[in-house]
């Protein structure tokens, strides 16, 4: 063990922070936001859209996010089509490349998620919202989907932690992030053990932050059992101002 | 015309690589995470703080890392030890690293079912008399592997996806044939497709076992 260097890698490492947090965070947006309509879809689609949305969960999820990372990034360039359209301005870029991957990817493991949210809301529920006279997208906009959302959270912190983790992938495609820092770091001092165990320590730092956020909101969120304590709003009636005055005696 | 070449055959050995270095590793895993695991639950135990430092270190640190920090650790350490320059096996690594990884999930997931057998069950076992190797294998291991089984069979199925990933420290799986064919040919949109539907058959085999195996052994007493 040499702390010298531990010491140097702790000063250059954390640079590529930046870039880890913007590919989880720009992923798991776009993720969320592509597995909303999707789960929806999955969960309470006709029988041809779940099945087309199944397809596409279960070729991601039963696929190494290497291969797809991989098929983007060497393998749209082989289509003619692609070279010829705009998109081919931003697929050159590894960083746009391995965002779409992530994004696709995380999209597919957020849609399980989800789904399986919606299916777990209770029947009832939605029977009483139809009954108030809600109609079906306000059913799911008030009813179902944060129900759903607050059941999905557990496993969508594991998500969470999983993007953390699949970011340094974008290494293998040069990005510089933690992981990429730190093999270029290997390379040149060839002292893996330090190295990469500062890499692994701002890993599980990022990630147990991710932990205790989703546990944070998780209770913030919690509706059974203890509610929430609010400032109780009632009508205060006005003190008399005058003042009492004690008679001198 | 093929559009593989000779790939083709490769494909199939780095197949088996893919196989069987997901099932050593997987398989060691598992007896490593039954034995923490247990070493976990008992009441008395010791190493329970050095069990979760571990596997919260394995958990919330990329699978990516460790490949990379056992591979070219273990050659630094394997040369300090033989005293010349010695590099270690790409398998040898990745056997390593993904039994470490598995084994700090397989510890989780078997602590978890360990737990949800009801405490009964052990206080019925030692009021029968049987000692703390019986209880294990005759009480609560049945019952607690039942209950584990379906994140356990996720296990396995994130294990093969992780396996790909030794691929970047050079084991000649198929994830490395895909990239050398590519290429070497040309035509990587081939090569990467023939690698994900081998991949996906891979995983659909192991879920499909797993769905078997619940319907086989499905929790007892729900």
């Amino acid at each position: 063990m040499n702390l010298s260097l531990m010491f140097d890698a702790m000063i250059v490492l954390p640079s590529g922070i930046v870039l880890t947090l913007t590919l989880t965070v720009l992923s798991l947006t776009a993720g969320f936001l592509l597995a909303v309509p999707l789960a929806f879809a999955r969960a309470f689609g006709r029988p041809s859209l779940s099945l087309g949305v199944l397809a596409y969960t279960y070729v991601i999820r039963g696929t190494p996010m290497l291969v797809q990372l991989f098929l983007l990034y060497y393998g749209l360039g082989q289509i003619e089509a692609v070279r010829a359209s705009v998109f081919w301005l931003v697929l050159r870029d590894p960083f746009w490349c391995a965002l779409l991957a992530f994004s696709l990817n995380c999209a597919a493991h957020t849609t399980e998620i989800l789904c399986r949210g919606l299916l777990s809301v209770p029947k009832g529920v939605v029977e009483a919202a139809a009954a108030l006279g809600l109609k079906r997208l306000q059913i799911a906009r008030l009813v179902t989907f944060p129900i759903a959302f607050r059941i999905s959270l557990p496993a969508y912190g594991n998500e969470v932690v999983g993007m953390i983790k699949g970011s340094s992938l974008a290494s293998t495609v040069t990005l510089l992030e933690i992981t990429g820092m730190a093999r270029q770091l290997v390379s040149s001092t060839f002292a893996p053990y330090e190295i990469f165990i500062v890499a692994g320590a701002i890993y599980l730092a990022l990630t147990t932050l991710a932990v205790k956020a989703t546990q944070f909101l998780e209770r913030r969120l919690s509706i059974d059992g203890h509610p929430t304590r609010r400032r109780k709003v009632r009508f205060r009636p006005g003190l008399p101002r005058h003042r009492t005055t004690t008679p001198v005696p | 015309m093929n559009p593989m070449g000779g790939f083709t055959a490769q494909f199939a050995a780095a197949f088996l690589i893919t196989v069987s270095l997901g099932l050593v590793s997987g398989s060691l895993g598992t007896v490593m995470g039954l034995l923490l695991a247990m070493s976990k639950s008992s009441p008395a135990s010791r190493f329970k703080a050095v069990v979760t430092a571990y596997t919260t270190v394995v958990r919330g640190v990329p699978e990516l890392l460790i490949i990379l920090l056992i591979y070219f650790g273990g050659t630094i350490f394997a040369s300090k030890v033989a005293g010349r320059y010695v590099e270690v096996n790409a398998f040898t690594a990745g056997v390593i690293a993904l039994t470490v990884v598995f084994g700090g999930y397989a510890t989780e997931v078997f602590r978890g079912a360990i737990a949800a057998v009801p405490a009964g069950q052990t206080e019925a076992a030692k009021s029968l008399g049987l000692n703390a190797w019986q209880r294990w294998a005759f009480v609560i291991g049945p019952q607690m592997l039942r209950l584990a089984l379906p994140a356990y069979g996720n296990l396995w199925i994130s294990l093969f996806k992780d396996t790909a990933l030794v691929s970047i420290v050079g084991l000649t799986d198929i994830m490395r044939v895909a990239f050398v064919g590519a290429g070497s040919l040309r035509a990587p949109l081939t090569f990467y497709l023939a690698a994900s539907s081998l991949y996906l058959s891979l995983t659909t085999i192991t879920l499909l076992s797993i769905r078997l195996a619940e319907r086989r052994y499905p929790a007892l007493g729900r």
